[in-house]
């Protein structure tokens, strides 16, 4: 091996051959890492992401506070009487719109993972084999809490004053990342069947967005048809709305926080195992 | 631990997608501490035999050992022993070069500490040490390839997958890969290398087999396969294709065998070595044949496959090795 020195231009010619030797010298193998140390450490790899390309939370950030704006002064007066009044309905209704916008991006991830080689790396490794999914999915809470907090800060700003304090808040906040958990491995799921990030992104809001809509996010479902209407009580979405708003305001109702975490247990024991077996499968 | 004589043995395995026959019954013998490559075109099978022996993909007939232990029965045994450099670079690429290793090493299971200090060690080894705390994608091609080959070595596996793994190099970042897989090669490690350069199997790699559509064609060392193809060709370019008749003369004495190329002031002969290519070319310039350049060539993939299989190597179904199976 060469290891004459040379001028280096547009990085190094030659390797240092003593610092190579060094490097290559074996290692002895460490004990595995356990399922719950991989997991984290993927959750890591989520949070650096945060750091490297802050651009995509503010992507998913910016739709819902703009709704927020729009629908509190163009419509919160006709809506409710006052605009004050409005935000106290809205606001919540927001916040679980902008965390469950945001979990789409789990499935568009996952899919960009899966067109570049890094992929088959994790899956080289002698891992806890759902570490990959699990810890990215971790890593993504941590981004709903953000993209909630960023939500929930507007909102006092312009004037929104939760009955439950702080306390309510923070249960509220807890509530809707769960469901968002769950909700996820639907997405992770598409992530692996379509074929590019693009077609996820637009099956995901195909459905998120009309399921958002056809809630109680935005109104009460009394003055709907009667069809409607029927949908928008049965939608996981506003009993998630109606059960973060209770938690906000203090005047919650066991049986839909029950709901919401029972439909979160029932989308994760379907979803993650699908996820889990199509990335497997690979 | 299991000590098998054989680091590879693969029989018969098979895969299909869809109607394509990626992979067409290959049988694979490789000794421990030996350096093997798997020579052919793209879309011959090579990826889609290594993505099953790094267990990525679960072959639908046949059956192979790694280090021992069944590629499906004993899938997580095999990735604990093994490591895959893919012939994408298997790095992320919104991370940095000493967060990829670093987040490797934790997944190996080194302590933070440890994983952190293998990472420094490893880019500085690597001549990567300036680009440490740059994205990667602002890398260039030779050092994402290198971070590849660091990942892989983070903990020292006992066998490695390399695919391809100067594909798209520039000749200068292609010898750094080499003097790394070299000094692998020294510290012991059994290396399965797929290439499309006969070149890069002959500097590297002990035993090759070629493989095409599939098959495993022809196998042994580098010289046995140089041998069959002939050592290489002498490429001559006259200044006037009036000589040409002269030098098909001069040459098919000196050489053996010539052949006409489409250029009209060109021939093309089988040369044994480069003495004889020598000889052949001074016989020239003393008989007053002008010549405009001439190139002792080494035998090509391509030659080789002339010489194995009577055709070119083709780039037949590369579309099933590039497209990732769903």
């Amino acid at each position: 091996m060469s290891t004459t020195p040379t001028t280096p231009d547009r990085g190094p010619s030659t390797l240092e051959e003593a610092a190579l030797r060094k490097a290559l010298a074996s290692t002895t193998r460490p004990p595995r890492a356990g399922a719950l140390s991989a997991a984290l450490t993927f959750g890591w790899r989520g949070m650096l992401k945060v750091k490297h390309v802050p651009e995509q939370l503010l992507d998913v950030t910016i739709t819902p506070v703009m709704f927020l704006l729009m629908f509190t002064y163009l419509f919160g007066g006709a809506i409710s009487g006052s605009t004050s009044e409005y935000l106290d309905y809205i606001l919540p209704g927001v916040l679980v719109m902008s965390v469950l916008f945001t979990t789409v991006y789990s499935g568009i991830a996952l899919n960009t993972d899966l067109t570049k080689g890094v992929v088959d790396r994790f899956r080289s490794l002698p891992i806890w084999r759902p570490a990959p999914l699990v810890g990215a999915l971790l890593g993504d809470s941590v981004r709903y809490l953000i993209a909630g907090t960023v939500i929930v800060v507007l909102g006092v700003i312009l004037g929104f004053r939760p009955d439950a304090g702080v306390g309510g808040v923070v249960a509220a906040l807890a509530l809707v990342t769960v469901f968002a958990f769950a909700l996820s491995w639907v997405f992770t799921t598409m992530g692996l069947l379509l074929r590019s990030p693009n077609a996820v992104m637009n099956a995901g809001f195909m459905g998120i967005f009309p399921l958002t809509f056809l809630s109680n996010v935005f109104v009460e479902p009394e003055t709907l048809p009667s069809v409607l209407e029927a949908f928008v009580n049965v939608n996981p979405i506003s009993i998630l709305a109606t059960a973060s708003r209770g938690l906000m305001h203090g005047d919650a109702v066991g049986g839909d926080i029950a709901v919401v975490l029972a439909t979160a247990a029932a989308l994760t024991a379907v979803f993650a195992p699908l996820t889990t077996h199509l990335y497997r499968s690979r | 631990m299991n000590q098998a004589p054989l680091a590879i043995e693969a029989t018969g395995i098979v895969k299909s997608f869809g109607d394509t026959r990626a992979v067409d019954g290959v049988d694979l013998a490789v000794r421990r501490g030996s350096v093997y490559g798997v020579l052919g075109p793209n879309g011959a099978g090579k990826t889609t035999t290594i993505r099953m022996l790094a267990t990525l993909l679960r072959p639908d007939a046949g059956s192979a050992r790694v280090l021992g232990h069944d590629i499906v029965t004993e899938a997580a045994d095999v990735r604990g022993l093994v490591s895959l450099t893919g012939q994408l670079a298997s790095v992320d690429e919104d991370l940095s070069g000493w967060e990829n290793l670093t987040l490797i090493g934790r997944l190996l299971g080194l302590s933070r500490a440890d994983a952190k200090g293998r990472a420094d060690e490893l880019l500085d080894a690597f001549g990567l040490a300036d680009a440490a705390t740059r994205l990667v994608k602002h890398y260039s091609g030779g050092m994402r390839r290198r971070l590849d080959v660091a990942a892989s070595i983070v903990v020292t596996p006992e066998l490695m997958f390399l695919d391809e793994p100067t594909t798209g190099l520039d000749p200068r970042s292609r010898n750094l890969v080499w003097d790394i897989i070299r000094a692998l090669i020294e510290e012991g490690t059994t290396i399965l290398l797929c290439t499309q350069y006969l070149d890069e199997a002959d500097q590297l790699a002990d035993g090759i087999a070629v493989i095409d559509h599939g098959k495993v064609i022809a196998e042994g060392t580098p010289g046995q396969l140089k041998a069959s193809v002939g050592s290489g060709a002498l490429h001559v370019r006259l200044l006037d294709p009036e000589q040409r008749p002269e030098a098909e003369r001069l040459l098919a004495r000196t050489l053996g065998s010539v052949s006409l190329d489409p250029d009209p002031a060109a021939l093309t002969s089988n040369s044994p070595d480069s003495d004889r290519a020598g000889e052949a070319i001074a016989e020239l310039a003393r008989s007053d044949v002008g010549i405009a350049s001439f190139s002792l060539g080494q035998p090509s993939l391509d030659e080789v496959f002339l010489a194995l299989t009577g055709r070119p190597a083709e780039e037949s179904g590369g579309d099933v090795e590039e497209e990732r199976p769903a």
